[in-house]
Protein backbone atom coordinates (compact mmCIF):
# COMPACT_ATOMS: atom_id res chain seq x y z
CA UNK A 1 0.00 0.00 0.00
CA UNK A 2 2.82 2.49 0.75
CA UNK A 3 4.41 1.69 -2.85
CA UNK A 4 1.46 2.41 -3.97
CA UNK A 5 0.66 5.88 -2.39
CA UNK A 6 4.21 6.90 -3.21
CA UNK A 7 3.63 6.04 -6.53
CA UNK A 8 0.26 7.70 -6.95
CA UNK A 9 2.08 10.74 -5.22
CA UNK A 10 4.38 11.38 -7.74
CA UNK A 11 1.75 10.47 -11.18
CA UNK A 12 1.71 13.01 -13.38
CA UNK A 13 -1.90 14.23 -12.68
CA UNK A 14 -3.22 14.05 -16.13
CA UNK A 15 -2.64 10.42 -15.43
CA UNK A 16 -4.05 9.89 -12.41
CA UNK A 17 -6.71 7.93 -13.15
CA UNK A 18 -4.97 5.48 -15.63
CA UNK A 19 -2.68 5.22 -12.82
CA UNK A 20 -5.40 4.43 -9.96
CA UNK A 21 -6.99 1.62 -12.76
CA UNK A 22 -3.70 -0.41 -13.24
CA UNK A 23 -3.31 -0.48 -9.33
CA UNK A 24 -6.57 -1.59 -8.62
CA UNK A 25 -5.84 -4.27 -11.20
CA UNK A 26 -2.43 -5.36 -9.58
CA UNK A 27 -4.13 -4.78 -5.93
CA UNK A 28 -7.83 -5.79 -5.99
CA UNK A 29 -7.15 -6.61 -2.56
CA UNK A 30 -6.47 -3.16 -1.32
CA UNK A 31 -9.39 -1.38 -3.75
CA UNK A 32 -11.57 0.24 -0.83
CA UNK A 33 -7.78 1.71 0.92
CA UNK A 34 -6.69 2.82 -2.90
CA UNK A 35 -10.11 4.70 -3.83
CA UNK A 36 -10.38 6.07 -0.11
CA UNK A 37 -6.82 7.51 0.03
CA UNK A 38 -6.33 9.00 -3.82
CA UNK A 39 -8.47 11.84 -5.23
CA UNK A 40 -9.98 11.28 -8.75
CA UNK A 41 -11.18 14.27 -10.54
CA UNK A 42 -15.12 14.67 -9.87
CA UNK A 43 -17.93 13.19 -11.84
CA UNK A 44 -20.62 14.91 -12.90
CA UNK A 45 -24.80 13.89 -13.57
CA UNK A 46 -27.77 15.54 -14.52
CA UNK A 47 -31.15 16.44 -12.05
CA UNK A 48 -33.78 16.13 -14.57
CA UNK A 49 -36.14 17.70 -12.63
CA UNK A 50 -34.07 20.80 -11.60
CA UNK A 51 -32.54 20.95 -15.15
CA UNK A 52 -29.22 20.91 -13.16
CA UNK A 53 -25.87 18.94 -13.01
CA UNK A 54 -24.66 17.70 -10.05
CA UNK A 55 -21.35 16.63 -8.32
CA UNK A 56 -20.74 12.88 -7.09
CA UNK A 57 -18.79 11.94 -4.30
CA UNK A 58 -18.77 9.74 -1.56
CA UNK A 59 -20.73 11.81 0.61
CA UNK A 60 -24.03 11.51 -1.90
CA UNK A 61 -23.18 8.07 -3.22
CA UNK A 62 -25.45 5.03 -1.25
CA UNK A 63 -24.91 2.16 -3.35
CA UNK A 64 -24.51 2.81 -6.69
CA UNK A 65 -26.96 5.44 -6.82
CA UNK A 66 -25.76 9.13 -5.95
CA UNK A 67 -27.86 11.72 -4.05
CA UNK A 68 -29.03 15.46 -5.98
CA UNK A 69 -28.35 18.14 -3.65
CA UNK A 70 -31.38 20.12 -5.69
CA UNK A 71 -33.88 17.29 -5.68
CA UNK A 72 -32.56 15.33 -2.82
CA UNK A 73 -33.54 12.64 -4.88
CA UNK A 74 -31.26 9.35 -6.07
CA UNK A 75 -30.00 8.04 -9.15
CA UNK A 76 -30.23 5.45 -10.23
CA UNK A 77 -33.48 5.42 -8.17
CA UNK A 78 -33.38 4.03 -4.89
CA UNK A 79 -36.27 3.37 -2.40
CA UNK A 80 -35.01 4.63 1.33
CA UNK A 81 -31.66 6.14 0.09
CA UNK A 82 -30.30 7.56 3.08
CA UNK A 83 -31.36 11.41 3.30
CA UNK A 84 -30.40 14.18 6.01
CA UNK A 85 -32.25 15.13 8.38
CA UNK A 86 -34.93 17.84 7.81
CA UNK A 87 -32.75 20.70 9.53
CA UNK A 88 -29.52 19.25 7.72
CA UNK A 89 -31.40 19.59 4.63
CA UNK A 90 -32.46 23.13 5.03
CA UNK A 91 -28.65 23.90 5.71
CA UNK A 92 -27.71 21.89 2.57
CA UNK A 93 -30.66 23.47 0.23
CA UNK A 94 -29.28 27.15 1.72
CA UNK A 95 -25.41 25.86 1.18
CA UNK A 96 -26.05 25.23 -2.23
CA UNK A 97 -27.65 28.82 -3.26
CA UNK A 98 -25.20 30.64 -2.09
CA UNK A 99 -21.89 28.33 -2.81
CA UNK A 100 -23.66 28.45 -6.35
CA UNK A 101 -23.88 32.34 -6.68
CA UNK A 102 -20.31 32.32 -4.97
CA UNK A 103 -18.72 29.70 -7.61
CA UNK A 104 -20.47 31.57 -10.68
CA UNK A 105 -18.37 34.97 -9.01
CA UNK A 106 -14.94 33.15 -9.27
CA UNK A 107 -15.60 30.34 -11.70
CA UNK A 108 -17.44 32.87 -14.43
CA UNK A 109 -19.39 28.90 -14.98
CA UNK A 110 -18.34 25.61 -13.38
CA UNK A 111 -20.31 23.06 -11.17
CA UNK A 112 -20.72 23.51 -7.62
CA UNK A 113 -22.39 20.95 -4.93
CA UNK A 114 -23.20 20.74 -1.00
CA UNK A 115 -23.42 17.98 1.02
CA UNK A 116 -24.59 17.86 4.59
CA UNK A 117 -24.69 14.84 6.56
CA UNK A 118 -24.33 13.97 10.76
CA UNK A 119 -20.82 12.06 11.13
CA UNK A 120 -20.70 8.77 13.03
CA UNK A 121 -20.53 10.58 16.78
CA UNK A 122 -23.82 12.05 16.57
CA UNK A 123 -21.82 15.55 17.33
CA UNK A 124 -22.48 18.31 15.29
CA UNK A 125 -22.41 17.83 11.58
CA UNK A 126 -20.03 17.64 8.15
CA UNK A 127 -20.53 19.13 5.20
CA UNK A 128 -18.50 18.76 1.64
CA UNK A 129 -18.02 21.75 -0.77
CA UNK A 130 -17.29 20.84 -4.56
CA UNK A 131 -16.35 22.97 -7.14
CA UNK A 132 -15.68 21.58 -11.03
CA UNK A 133 -14.60 23.67 -13.68
CA UNK A 134 -14.09 23.17 -17.08
CA UNK A 135 -12.02 26.10 -18.55
CA UNK A 136 -10.97 25.02 -22.01
CA UNK A 137 -12.19 26.71 -24.88
CA UNK A 138 -14.52 24.17 -25.95
CA UNK A 139 -16.06 24.06 -21.76
CA UNK A 140 -16.37 27.44 -19.98
CA UNK A 141 -13.53 28.76 -20.69
CA UNK A 142 -14.22 32.81 -21.66
CA UNK A 143 -11.15 33.61 -23.25
CA UNK A 144 -9.83 30.84 -25.51
CA UNK A 145 -6.81 30.43 -23.51
CA UNK A 146 -6.88 26.94 -22.67
CA UNK A 147 -7.40 23.83 -25.02
CA UNK A 148 -7.44 21.95 -22.05
CA UNK A 149 -8.61 23.00 -18.45
CA UNK A 150 -10.09 21.63 -15.57
CA UNK A 151 -10.30 22.44 -11.93
CA UNK A 152 -11.91 20.21 -9.32
CA UNK A 153 -12.28 20.82 -5.25
CA UNK A 154 -13.00 19.22 -2.33
CA UNK A 155 -13.67 20.42 0.74
CA UNK A 156 -14.76 18.39 3.52
CA UNK A 157 -15.45 20.34 6.78
CA UNK A 158 -16.50 19.01 10.21
CA UNK A 159 -18.65 21.43 12.51
CA UNK A 160 -18.70 21.51 16.35
CA UNK A 161 -20.62 23.73 18.36
CA UNK A 162 -19.03 24.59 22.14
CA UNK A 163 -21.18 23.81 25.21
CA UNK A 164 -23.12 27.43 24.45
CA UNK A 165 -23.77 27.26 21.33
CA UNK A 166 -21.65 30.23 20.84
CA UNK A 167 -18.80 29.05 18.93
CA UNK A 168 -18.00 26.82 16.52
CA UNK A 169 -14.98 24.53 15.60
CA UNK A 170 -14.40 24.11 12.26
CA UNK A 171 -12.13 21.65 10.83
CA UNK A 172 -11.67 21.91 6.90
CA UNK A 173 -9.58 19.33 4.74
CA UNK A 174 -9.51 20.67 0.97
CA UNK A 175 -7.77 19.34 -1.72
CA UNK A 176 -7.40 20.96 -5.42
CA UNK A 177 -6.46 19.17 -8.84
CA UNK A 178 -5.95 20.64 -11.51
CA UNK A 179 -4.87 20.54 -15.15
CA UNK A 180 -3.99 23.01 -18.07
CA UNK A 181 -2.77 23.31 -21.48
CA UNK A 182 -2.36 26.42 -23.71
CA UNK A 183 -4.12 26.67 -26.76
CA UNK A 184 -1.35 29.07 -28.62
CA UNK A 185 -0.58 26.64 -31.45
CA UNK A 186 2.91 28.33 -32.86
CA UNK A 187 4.59 27.53 -29.57
CA UNK A 188 3.71 23.97 -28.79
CA UNK A 189 1.99 22.18 -26.09
CA UNK A 190 2.39 23.84 -22.62
CA UNK A 191 0.92 22.11 -19.58
CA UNK A 192 0.36 22.09 -15.81
CA UNK A 193 -0.74 19.84 -14.08
CA UNK A 194 -0.79 19.36 -10.07
CA UNK A 195 -2.90 18.74 -6.74
CA UNK A 196 -2.37 19.62 -3.35
CA UNK A 197 -4.10 19.11 0.27
CA UNK A 198 -3.85 21.43 2.92
CA UNK A 199 -5.93 21.67 6.41
CA UNK A 200 -6.71 24.39 8.69
CA UNK A 201 -8.94 24.78 11.54
CA UNK A 202 -10.35 27.46 13.07
CA UNK A 203 -12.67 28.47 16.26
CA UNK A 204 -15.25 31.12 15.07
CA UNK A 205 -18.66 32.73 16.55
CA UNK A 206 -21.56 31.56 15.25
CA UNK A 207 -23.67 35.03 15.20
CA UNK A 208 -23.85 34.95 11.33
CA UNK A 209 -24.65 31.74 11.10
CA UNK A 210 -22.31 28.36 9.86
CA UNK A 211 -22.59 28.88 6.42
CA UNK A 212 -21.22 32.32 6.67
CA UNK A 213 -18.29 30.65 8.61
CA UNK A 214 -18.25 27.67 6.47
CA UNK A 215 -18.30 30.24 3.42
CA UNK A 216 -15.06 32.30 4.45
CA UNK A 217 -13.07 29.15 5.24
CA UNK A 218 -13.72 27.46 2.13
CA UNK A 219 -13.08 31.17 0.16
CA UNK A 220 -9.51 31.98 2.20
CA UNK A 221 -8.52 28.30 1.90
CA UNK A 222 -9.25 28.36 -1.94
CA UNK A 223 -7.25 31.48 -2.58
CA UNK A 224 -4.24 29.92 -0.02
CA UNK A 225 -4.36 26.96 -2.88
CA UNK A 226 -5.06 28.96 -5.99
CA UNK A 227 -1.87 31.29 -5.07
CA UNK A 228 0.22 28.41 -3.86
CA UNK A 229 -0.14 26.33 -7.02
CA UNK A 230 0.27 29.51 -9.14
CA UNK A 231 3.28 30.93 -7.09
CA UNK A 232 5.17 28.71 -5.75
CA UNK A 233 4.55 25.11 -7.05
CA UNK A 234 4.49 26.18 -10.45
CA UNK A 235 7.27 28.33 -9.93
CA UNK A 236 9.44 25.54 -8.78
CA UNK A 237 8.34 23.95 -12.42
CA UNK A 238 10.08 26.68 -13.67
CA UNK A 239 13.44 26.72 -11.64
CA UNK A 240 13.69 23.47 -12.72
CA UNK A 241 13.64 24.18 -16.30
CA UNK A 242 15.86 27.07 -16.34
CA UNK A 243 18.49 25.24 -13.82
CA UNK A 244 18.44 22.22 -16.83
CA UNK A 245 19.02 25.07 -19.55
CA UNK A 246 20.01 28.30 -18.54
CA UNK A 247 19.47 31.56 -20.42
CA UNK A 248 22.58 32.83 -22.08
CA UNK A 249 23.62 35.88 -22.09
CA UNK A 250 21.90 36.37 -18.73
CA UNK A 251 23.73 38.06 -16.20
CA UNK A 252 23.36 36.10 -13.27
CA UNK A 253 25.41 35.69 -10.23
CA UNK A 254 24.98 31.14 -11.02
CA UNK A 255 24.58 31.51 -14.30
CA UNK A 256 27.70 29.83 -16.15
CA UNK A 257 28.04 32.82 -17.95
CA UNK A 258 27.37 35.02 -15.04
CA UNK A 259 29.72 33.31 -13.08
CA UNK A 260 32.68 33.39 -16.12
CA UNK A 261 32.04 37.20 -16.56
CA UNK A 262 32.70 37.51 -12.94
CA UNK A 263 35.87 36.04 -12.84
CA UNK A 264 36.71 38.07 -16.04
CA UNK A 265 36.12 41.53 -13.87
CA UNK A 266 37.79 40.41 -11.26
CA UNK A 267 40.40 39.66 -13.34
CA UNK A 268 40.56 42.78 -14.83
CA UNK A 269 40.21 44.83 -11.67
CA UNK A 270 42.81 43.13 -10.36
CA UNK A 271 45.51 43.90 -13.14
CA UNK A 272 44.67 47.76 -13.25
CA UNK A 273 45.66 48.61 -9.61
CA UNK B 1 7.72 -16.77 -8.53
CA UNK B 2 7.81 -12.79 -7.67
CA UNK B 3 11.40 -12.96 -8.15
CA UNK B 4 11.09 -14.40 -12.05
CA UNK B 5 8.07 -11.63 -12.12
CA UNK B 6 10.54 -8.97 -11.29
CA UNK B 7 13.06 -10.53 -13.52
CA UNK B 8 10.77 -10.43 -16.45
CA UNK B 9 9.03 -7.43 -15.86
CA UNK B 10 12.15 -5.40 -15.79
CA UNK B 11 13.86 -6.59 -18.58
CA UNK B 12 11.06 -4.95 -20.52
CA UNK B 13 10.27 -2.40 -18.83
CA UNK B 14 14.43 -1.20 -18.29
CA UNK B 15 15.52 -1.05 -21.76
CA UNK B 16 12.05 1.20 -22.76
CA UNK B 17 13.04 3.74 -19.48
CA UNK B 18 16.55 4.06 -20.07
CA UNK B 19 16.02 4.61 -24.08
CA UNK B 20 13.44 7.23 -23.56
CA UNK B 21 15.17 8.74 -21.08
CA UNK B 22 18.03 8.73 -22.95
CA UNK B 23 20.28 7.75 -19.87
CA UNK B 24 24.43 8.46 -19.96
CA UNK B 25 26.37 5.93 -18.44
CA UNK B 26 30.16 5.48 -17.80
CA UNK B 27 32.33 4.05 -20.41
CA UNK B 28 34.46 1.73 -18.48
CA UNK B 29 37.79 2.76 -20.13
CA UNK B 30 37.70 5.81 -19.05
CA UNK B 31 36.60 7.47 -22.20
CA UNK B 32 33.40 9.32 -21.03
CA UNK B 33 29.81 8.64 -20.95
CA UNK B 34 27.84 7.26 -23.44
CA UNK B 35 24.21 8.40 -23.92
CA UNK B 36 21.43 5.56 -24.74
CA UNK B 37 19.26 6.88 -27.28
CA UNK B 38 17.41 4.88 -30.15
CA UNK B 39 19.84 6.55 -32.90
CA UNK B 40 23.12 4.89 -31.84
CA UNK B 41 21.26 1.72 -30.81
CA UNK B 42 22.62 -1.40 -32.52
CA UNK B 43 20.62 -3.97 -30.78
CA UNK B 44 18.91 -4.44 -27.31
CA UNK B 45 22.53 -3.97 -25.48
CA UNK B 46 24.78 -2.23 -27.42
CA UNK B 47 25.09 1.25 -28.24
CA UNK B 48 26.97 2.92 -30.50
CA UNK B 49 29.52 6.10 -28.95
CA UNK B 50 30.42 8.32 -32.56
CA UNK B 51 32.39 10.38 -30.59
CA UNK B 52 34.53 7.77 -29.28
CA UNK B 53 33.80 5.52 -32.53
CA UNK B 54 33.20 2.61 -29.73
CA UNK B 55 30.32 0.21 -28.80
CA UNK B 56 29.21 0.15 -25.27
CA UNK B 57 27.10 -2.89 -24.00
CA UNK B 58 24.76 -2.22 -21.34
CA UNK B 59 22.67 -3.67 -19.05
CA UNK B 60 20.21 -2.36 -18.82
CA UNK B 61 18.17 -3.47 -15.43
CA UNK B 62 21.78 -2.46 -13.62
CA UNK B 63 21.90 0.38 -15.47
CA UNK B 64 25.63 0.12 -16.40
CA UNK B 65 27.92 -0.05 -18.89
CA UNK B 66 29.79 -3.73 -19.41
CA UNK B 67 31.80 -3.60 -21.56
CA UNK B 68 33.91 -1.06 -24.76
CA UNK B 69 34.63 -2.53 -28.23
CA UNK B 70 35.49 -0.27 -31.22
CA UNK B 71 32.75 -0.16 -33.72
CA UNK B 72 32.55 -2.12 -36.77
CA UNK B 73 33.91 0.37 -39.79
CA UNK B 74 29.80 -0.79 -40.81
CA UNK B 75 28.70 1.22 -38.01
CA UNK B 76 30.89 4.30 -38.84
CA UNK B 77 30.09 6.90 -41.46
CA UNK B 78 32.57 7.13 -44.09
CA UNK B 79 35.54 9.70 -43.43
CA UNK B 80 33.91 12.98 -45.74
CA UNK B 81 30.47 12.61 -43.60
CA UNK B 82 32.48 12.04 -40.54
CA UNK B 83 34.24 15.34 -40.93
CA UNK B 84 30.81 17.06 -40.40
CA UNK B 85 30.10 15.21 -37.78
CA UNK B 86 32.99 15.54 -36.04
CA UNK B 87 32.41 19.19 -36.66
CA UNK B 88 28.97 19.59 -35.45
CA UNK B 89 30.03 17.35 -32.44
CA UNK B 90 32.98 20.28 -31.19
CA UNK B 91 30.45 22.81 -31.78
CA UNK B 92 27.96 21.53 -29.70
CA UNK B 93 29.96 20.21 -26.71
CA UNK B 94 30.92 23.65 -26.11
CA UNK B 95 27.05 24.77 -26.59
CA UNK B 96 25.93 21.77 -24.15
CA UNK B 97 29.02 22.65 -21.96
CA UNK B 98 27.54 26.43 -21.57
CA UNK B 99 24.24 26.16 -21.75
CA UNK B 100 23.57 22.88 -19.98
CA UNK B 101 24.94 22.32 -16.43
CA UNK B 102 25.01 18.65 -16.14
CA UNK B 103 24.00 18.14 -19.57
CA UNK B 104 25.56 15.20 -22.13
CA UNK B 105 25.36 15.19 -26.05
CA UNK B 106 25.63 12.86 -29.02
CA UNK B 107 26.02 13.47 -32.40
CA UNK B 108 25.59 10.44 -34.91
CA UNK B 109 24.68 10.09 -38.44
CA UNK B 110 21.22 8.58 -39.20
CA UNK B 111 21.27 8.52 -43.16
CA UNK B 112 23.60 8.42 -45.85
CA UNK B 113 26.69 7.47 -43.49
CA UNK B 114 28.27 5.98 -46.99
CA UNK B 115 27.88 9.47 -48.76
CA UNK B 116 31.41 10.87 -50.17
CA UNK B 117 31.98 14.15 -51.36
CA UNK B 118 29.44 15.46 -53.73
CA UNK B 119 27.71 12.25 -53.87
CA UNK B 120 24.24 13.72 -52.62
CA UNK B 121 22.67 14.46 -48.74
CA UNK B 122 23.17 13.23 -45.27
CA UNK B 123 21.99 13.23 -42.25
CA UNK B 124 23.16 13.70 -38.98
CA UNK B 125 21.16 13.63 -35.60
CA UNK B 126 21.82 16.01 -32.84
CA UNK B 127 21.26 14.99 -29.50
CA UNK B 128 20.74 16.59 -26.17
CA UNK B 129 19.35 15.34 -22.63
CA UNK B 130 19.98 17.18 -19.40
CA UNK B 131 17.76 15.73 -16.16
CA UNK B 132 18.09 16.26 -12.59
CA UNK B 133 16.59 13.87 -9.99
CA UNK B 134 17.03 15.12 -6.25
CA UNK B 135 13.88 13.00 -4.76
CA UNK B 136 15.22 14.60 -1.45
CA UNK B 137 14.55 17.84 -2.80
CA UNK B 138 11.05 16.93 -4.28
CA UNK B 139 12.18 17.85 -7.50
CA UNK B 140 12.85 16.63 -11.01
CA UNK B 141 13.25 17.19 -14.63
CA UNK B 142 14.38 16.66 -17.99
CA UNK B 143 15.24 18.70 -21.16
CA UNK B 144 15.81 16.64 -24.37
CA UNK B 145 16.43 17.75 -27.63
CA UNK B 146 16.38 16.11 -30.67
CA UNK B 147 17.73 18.17 -34.24
CA UNK B 148 17.44 16.39 -37.65
CA UNK B 149 19.96 18.06 -40.29
CA UNK B 150 20.01 17.39 -43.59
CA UNK B 151 22.97 18.27 -45.35
CA UNK B 152 23.51 18.89 -49.15
CA UNK B 153 26.53 20.29 -49.87
CA UNK B 154 26.45 20.43 -53.04
CA UNK B 155 23.44 22.97 -52.41
CA UNK B 156 25.41 24.24 -49.31
CA UNK B 157 22.28 23.90 -47.30
CA UNK B 158 21.89 22.39 -44.09
CA UNK B 159 18.19 22.31 -43.08
CA UNK B 160 17.36 21.13 -39.57
CA UNK B 161 13.85 20.26 -37.95
CA UNK B 162 14.03 19.83 -34.18
CA UNK B 163 12.22 19.02 -30.86
CA UNK B 164 12.42 20.20 -27.88
CA UNK B 165 10.44 18.21 -24.50
CA UNK B 166 10.72 19.55 -21.07
CA UNK B 167 9.00 17.94 -18.17
CA UNK B 168 9.69 19.18 -14.52
CA UNK B 169 8.09 17.73 -11.46
CA UNK B 170 7.54 19.28 -7.73
CA UNK B 171 6.50 17.27 -5.65
CA UNK B 172 6.79 18.84 -2.00
CA UNK B 173 3.36 18.00 0.26
CA UNK B 174 1.51 18.21 -3.53
CA UNK B 175 2.25 16.84 -6.90
CA UNK B 176 2.80 19.43 -9.91
CA UNK B 177 4.15 18.46 -13.23
CA UNK B 178 4.90 20.52 -16.50
CA UNK B 179 5.33 19.11 -19.57
CA UNK B 180 6.26 21.18 -23.03
CA UNK B 181 7.29 20.50 -26.32
CA UNK B 182 8.01 22.32 -29.38
CA UNK B 183 8.74 21.53 -33.13
CA UNK B 184 11.17 24.02 -34.96
CA UNK B 185 12.15 23.63 -38.64
CA UNK B 186 15.40 25.81 -40.19
CA UNK B 187 17.36 26.21 -42.78
CA UNK B 188 20.49 27.76 -42.92
CA UNK B 189 23.56 28.08 -45.48
CA UNK B 190 26.55 26.17 -44.93
CA UNK B 191 29.20 29.39 -46.09
CA UNK B 192 32.97 28.62 -47.37
CA UNK B 193 35.60 28.84 -45.14
CA UNK B 194 32.61 29.13 -41.98
CA UNK B 195 32.72 25.96 -40.46
CA UNK B 196 29.53 23.76 -40.93
CA UNK B 197 29.51 22.63 -36.99
CA UNK B 198 29.67 25.98 -35.84
CA UNK B 199 27.07 27.48 -38.43
CA UNK B 200 24.68 24.46 -37.30
CA UNK B 201 24.85 24.47 -33.90
CA UNK B 202 24.59 28.53 -33.83
CA UNK B 203 20.66 27.79 -35.45
CA UNK B 204 20.12 25.22 -32.40
CA UNK B 205 21.39 27.15 -30.04
CA UNK B 206 19.24 30.22 -31.23
CA UNK B 207 16.12 28.01 -31.68
CA UNK B 208 16.68 26.93 -28.07
CA UNK B 209 16.94 30.04 -26.25
CA UNK B 210 13.48 31.26 -28.26
CA UNK B 211 11.36 28.44 -27.14
CA UNK B 212 13.48 29.31 -23.12
CA UNK B 213 11.77 32.84 -23.71
CA UNK B 214 8.64 31.05 -24.99
CA UNK B 215 8.17 29.59 -22.32
CA UNK B 216 9.68 32.10 -19.19
CA UNK B 217 5.86 33.91 -21.55
CA UNK B 218 3.96 31.54 -20.64
CA UNK B 219 5.01 31.50 -16.79
CA UNK B 220 4.50 34.90 -16.85
CA UNK B 221 0.93 35.45 -17.87
CA UNK B 222 0.09 32.14 -15.73
CA UNK B 223 -0.55 34.04 -12.90
CA UNK B 224 -3.08 36.65 -14.20
CA UNK B 225 -4.45 35.95 -17.48
CA UNK B 226 -4.30 31.84 -18.07
CA UNK B 227 -4.82 30.72 -14.36
CA UNK B 228 -8.28 32.93 -14.64
CA UNK B 229 -10.02 31.02 -17.26
CA UNK B 230 -10.02 28.24 -13.92
CA UNK B 231 -10.23 30.41 -11.17
CA UNK B 232 -9.99 33.97 -10.87
CA UNK B 233 -8.08 35.74 -8.03
CA UNK B 234 -10.99 37.76 -6.59
CA UNK B 235 -14.70 38.20 -8.02
CA UNK B 236 -14.77 41.41 -11.13
CA UNK B 237 -16.18 42.87 -7.60
CA UNK B 238 -12.30 43.27 -6.22
CA UNK B 239 -13.65 42.49 -3.15
CA UNK B 240 -14.40 39.22 -1.06
CA UNK B 241 -17.60 37.87 -1.45
CA UNK B 242 -20.08 38.92 0.77
CA UNK B 243 -21.35 35.84 2.57
CA UNK B 244 -23.92 37.27 4.69
CA UNK B 245 -25.41 39.58 1.74
CA UNK B 246 -25.54 36.11 -0.63
CA UNK B 247 -27.27 34.68 2.50
CA UNK B 248 -29.73 37.90 2.78
CA UNK B 249 -30.41 37.14 -1.03
CA UNK B 250 -30.91 33.47 -0.66
CA UNK B 251 -33.45 34.15 2.39
CA UNK B 252 -35.61 36.47 0.09
CA UNK B 253 -35.75 34.22 -2.59
CA UNK B 254 -37.11 31.59 -0.39
CA UNK B 255 -39.55 33.86 1.44
CA UNK B 256 -40.44 34.87 -2.15
CA UNK B 257 -40.41 31.60 -3.84
CA UNK B 258 -43.17 30.80 -0.29
CA UNK B 259 -45.14 33.56 -1.33
CA UNK B 260 -45.74 32.35 -4.75
CA UNK B 261 -45.89 28.92 -3.49
CA UNK B 262 -49.21 29.94 -1.31
CA UNK B 263 -51.17 31.86 -3.52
Amino acid sequence: MEAAMDLMRRMPPSLSQQALDSLLALLPAHSSQLLSRSDQPLQVAWDEEFDKDYLLCDYNRDGDSYRSPWSSKYKPELEDGVQPSAELRKLEQEANEVFSIYRDQYYEGGISSVYVWEPEDGKGFAACVLIKKDGSDAGDGRRGLLQEGSWDAIHVIEVKEDEDHQFGHYCLTSTVMLALTTANQSSGPFSLSGSITRQMESDLSIENGHLCNIGRLVEEMESKLRNGLDQVYFGKTKEVVFTLREPLGVMSATSHVGQSLQRMIVNDLGRSR
Amino acid sequence: MDERLYDQAAKEAFPEYNVKNMISLEMPDGSGQVLLTEFGQLDRSRYLDPRTASVAVVDHVKQVCTEVRPADDEDLPSAYVEGFRFSVDAALMKYVDDAFQGGECSVYCTKGKDVEKSGGEFELTVVICNSSYSPKNFRGGCWQSVWRVLINEELRTATLQGTISVNAHYFEEGNVQLESSRKFNDTVTLQDGKDAGTTIVHVIEHLESVYLSSLEEQYSNLSDRTFKELRRKLPVTRTLFQWDKALQLSLTREITREFSNKR
